[in-house]
């Protein structure tokens, strides 16, 4: 009875043990030693796989930093901390990037926005944005149907009240958001930061006025009262030079819309 | 003449007739999973027909010189999932070292072919349809060529799905998977062609 139990259990050892002695030998004689750099470069990664360094995941940037291909600094998520331990375990000289995160510059929310038409086709900001620019009469503005959501990997944008926010603690800094907005209204602004403009409206004064009750009308009461001339007005809209600004937050004090604000970005959480 | 023949009905119908993913439902996880782009697609079709070829070529006289002369029959279903999970391993070994351009396009694809269903489907189905070696090697042939074809016509099918406008209720995995059917529907419609074919 117990002999079929035996030649089954013999020959089924038997075929695998033959395969496992086969498999051994050919990852002797063929395999391919892989780059020990690369793991450990990769473990220094986040391991967030948001492509923000502009490789296919963090083991294609390991790979690339292995080869020497890459700078190490090109991790967002990362920040400062990675950039430097990655300069260090390749020998190179550090270059740290700033703390960024995503700012959308917009803050036609549904009360001031003015509508253009009604829009019923495709949930997408950049279908929206084919069809005469978009379902406002502001041309310049958020269209709040979440393409950044989409594309954000960390979720850290979402949309409320017609306009896209970003929670600022979850933000991995990477950009993705601001290269997936059709209308580029997005940007990464040093996390330090504390008065943003928001609104990207071209418009002369009275048209994004009569568009959208928060917009920035143009009129170098900002640019007049910056301290430190961080502040310009271009094209009809004003734009802070960050390298230059202080964050005394005069303009946000003067700005007749309120269209600059003063905001407080937390500090940057666990980043993994 | 009647060799050719017989190869060739072997062939188309397991390409057309039973096709393996559209018909007996073989190998369903890598159509849906893999099917997203055309050159994920193709990449994972070429993949299998390979696994599919070497893994017959291995299970077949594995079948009739151990198993059956020792009158094992019954171990049949491990003793093959062992054999093709082992040779999935050492094919990609043996590639990374010879091909490492060939190993990075069909390197994502390798392992996830080590446990799927379709390639211990085919080795076991040519034992039981009787197949002598010859036979055996063509119609694995044609399973892979099957399988490839299916995944194409669906990336085909999925990239234009993914650009069309969709009720909310049938986004996504709904969606695709009513495209399946129909796709598995029209296969059907080859059923009795290749008889007639060669008649």
């Amino acid at each position: 009875m117990f002999i079929p139990i035996l030649t089954a259990f013999l020959v089924v050892v038997a075929v695998g043990l033959v395969a496992s002695i086969l498999l051994s030998l050919v990852s002797r004689y063929f395999g391919v030693e892989k780059d020990h750099r690369e793991a450990e470069l990769r473990a220094i990664l986040p391991g967030v796989n948001c492509g923000a360094c502009g490789f296919k995941g963090c083991d294609d940037y390991a790979k690339a930093l292995a080869n020497g291909t890459a700078k190490p600094n090109l991790c967002t998520p990362g920040a400062a901390a990675v950039a430097e331990e990655l300069a260090q375990y390749l020998g190179v000289e550090p270059e740290v990037p700033k703390d960024v995160v995503a700012f959308v510059h917009c803050n036609g929310n549904c009360e001031v926005a003015k509508l253009d038409y009604q829009y019923d086709g495709i949930h997408s900001c950049s279908a929206a944005n084919a069809m005469y620019g978009g379902q406002f009469l502001c041309k310049f503005g958020c269209l709040g149907f979440g393409d950044c959501a989409n594309a954000c990997p960390n979720d850290a944008i979402c949309i409320d009240d017609g306009i896209a926010h970003v929670d600022t603690s979850r933000c991995l800094g990477c950009g993705i958001c601001a290269a997936a907005c059709p209308k580029k209204i997005i940007t990464m602004v040093p996390q330090e930061a504390r008065t943003v403009v928001m609104c990207r409206n071209h418009d002369k004064g009275a048209d994004a006025r009569k568009a959208c009750a928060n917009a920035c009308i143009g009129c170098h009461k900002c640019e007049k009262n910056c301290p430190v001339g961080a502040i310009k007005v271009q094209n009809n809209l004003a734009i802070i030079d960050y390298e230059i600004c202080t964050y005394c937050g005069k303009c946000a004090e003067v700005c007749p819309t309120h269209c600059i604000k003063e905001v407080y970005f937390p500090d940057l959480g666990e980043k993994a | 003449m009647t060799l050719v023949k017989s190869l060739l009905v072997i062939l188309l119908s397991s390409v057309l007739v039973n096709n393996y993913v559209l018909s007996r439902f073989l190998g369903i996880c890598p159509f849906l999973g893999a099917s997203k782009k055309f050159d994920q697609a193709s990449g994972m079709g070429i993949s299998v027909t390979i696994v599919m070829l070497i893994a017959t070529a291995v299970t077949w006289p594995i079948q009739t010189f151990i198993l059956d002369r020792f009158e094992l029959g019954y171990l049949q279903t491990i003793v093959f999932i062992l054999v093709i999970a082992a040779l999935v391993q050492m094919i990609e070994i043996v590639l990374g070292k010879i091909s490492p351009s060939l190993h990075k396009s069909l390197g994502v694809y390798l392992p996830l072919i080590t446990t799927n269903c379709a390639v211990l489907g085919v080795t076991i189905n040519n034992i039981t349809d009787g197949y002598n070696f010859l036979e055996s090697m063509v119609s694995s042939l044609g399973v892979g060529l099957g399988f490839m074809l299916a995944m194409i016509l669906f990336s085909g099918i999925r990239s234009r799905i993914e650009e069309s406008k969709i009720p909310t209720p049938f986004k996504g995995l709904a969606s695709t998977l009513i495209a399946a059917s129909f796709i598995s529907l029209a296969f059907f419609g080859f059923a009795g062609i290749i008889d007639n074919l060669f008649s």
